[in-house]
């Protein structure tokens, strides 16, 4: 069967890898390519790298890191941050990565995730979910979007739900409540979401 | 020099990349005669299976000739489903037929798409392992699976609630279900043994 995985996940923003707390106070933490091969090196089962600027002009930084990645890495890694279309998939596995995350576009067109599952195989189709923890209902998790700066109505669990079913292979889910704080995961949030699900629940955040 | 077949799929820069890293002469090329003159081919893939034998196109007969001539071909993830004759992965689709048997979704009961580290037992005699401990971890990640009808390849096999096909090796046609190129040093090790089988130098 499956053995577990350890998957360090980078934060990407200008082409500097950056830790943060619970999405906020970002500090520089080194060169992507550099400590992608570096956690590779040392055992890590996977990489994530997440470009949180997403804007027009990083996407062409990050196809670059991509391919110096992938001269370097020889173990899967998922690249994600501002992906809209199969296009942007394309040109990301392309140069390289095994997989490609979407997060707020999926949520503004949940079809993007069965249109890359059907061309790509959803084995390539990672959805990434920030999630808090409702204010309203604290057994309830909101999805937020726009890298964590816009919360909607969505239910966490119910999104995962239906995202799979749309042909993500993969949940990347991300709690923004201890995202940073070295609390560890956030099993609650953990459960409530793998209950009930089939994808293989990659789990990501904190420490 | 090893060819790794241009079609316009996802992750062939990946493989390419491994057999530099290893010291292989490798190009990119769907070219006729660059196919002829290559001591083997590989034909990668990351998509669907119609997908990917659209894009074959014309490639397709090339390779079937060249694996007919003796020439060593290795198929990677969706370039090993389609050395099968057939897959039913988003419609009915016919691959190259260079090994019997059919590609076919992984039975339900298990978490879908099969998706990370898994140990391969090889057969005795199959190349691509020689020289290798037994029960190495190989990266996979697929739905879909080859149920394998062919009396003449030898399987290796991977446990995932059921014997799970993950490499095939008849006469001159090798094929991995797992991503050799992302698995990393026994991945390579792989590479290179299918490095040598071609007569090719590596590190």
């Amino acid at each position: 069967m499956l053995t577990r995985r350890i998957i360090p996940c980078l934060d990407v923003k200008d082409n500097r890898v950056v830790k943060g707390v619970n999405f906020l106070n970002l500090r520089d933490a080194g060169d992507p390519v550099e400590l992608g091969k570096r956690y590779s090196d040392t055992g890590a089962d996977e990489l994530v790298f997440l470009d949180i600027t997403a804007t027009i002009r990083s996407r062409k930084t990050i196809v670059e890191m991509v391919e110096k990645v992938a001269e370097n890495v020889f173990i899967p890694f998922t690249v994600g941050g501002g992906i809209q279309t199969v296009e942007h998939f394309d040109v990301l596995l392309r140069s390289g990565a095994e997989k490609v995350s979407v997060n707020t576009a999926a949520v503004e067109n949940p079809h993007l995730l069965s249109e890359a599952a059907e061309r790509f195989g959803s084995q390539c189709v990672v959805l990434a979910i920030d999630a808090r923890r409702s204010s309203k209902d604290a057994c309830r998790w909101q999805v937020c979007v726009k890298a964590g700066t816009e919360p909607t109505d969505i239910d966490v669990v119910e999104w995962a739900g239906k995202g799979e079913k749309l042909g993500a292979g993969e949940i990347l889910l991300t709690s923004m409540d201890a995202d940073g704080t070295r609390a560890g995961y956030d099993n609650e949030l953990n459960r409530a979401v793998r209950r009930g699900r089939k994808a293989g629940a990659s789990l990501r955040g904190h420490c | 020099m090893i060819v790794v077949i241009d079609y316009n799929i996802g992750n062939v820069r990946s493989v390419c990349k491994a057999f530099s890293h290893i010291g292989c002469d490798v190009k990119l090329s769907r070219d006729a005669g660059d196919i002829d003159t290559a001591s083997a081919l590989v034909l990668p893939g990351v998509a669907a299976f119609g997908y990917a034998i659209e894009a074959l196109g014309d490639a397709a007969e090339l390779v079937k000739d060249a694996a007919g001539r003796a020439k060593p071909l290795l198929g990677i993830c969706v370039g090993y489903q389609l050395l099968f004759a057939k897959s039913s992965e988003y419609g009915q689709y016919a691959g190259l037929g260079l090994v019997e048997g059919e590609v076919i979704p992984i039975p339900p009961g298990r978490v879908i798409p099969h998706m990370g580290w898994n140990k391969v037992k090889a057969s005795a005699g199959m190349d691509l392992f020689a020289g290798m401990d037994e029960n190495k971890h190989f990266y996979f990640a697929h739905s879909y699976y080859a149920k394998v009808a062919d009396a003449q390849a030898k399987v290796a096999y991977t446990d995932y609630g059921f014997d799970l096909p993950a490499a095939v090796q008849k006469q001159n046609i090798y094929g991995t279900q797992f991503h050799p190129e992302k698995s990393g040093p026994a991945g390579l090790q792989v590479l290179k043994n299918f490095a040598r089988i071609a007569g090719e130098k590596s590190d």
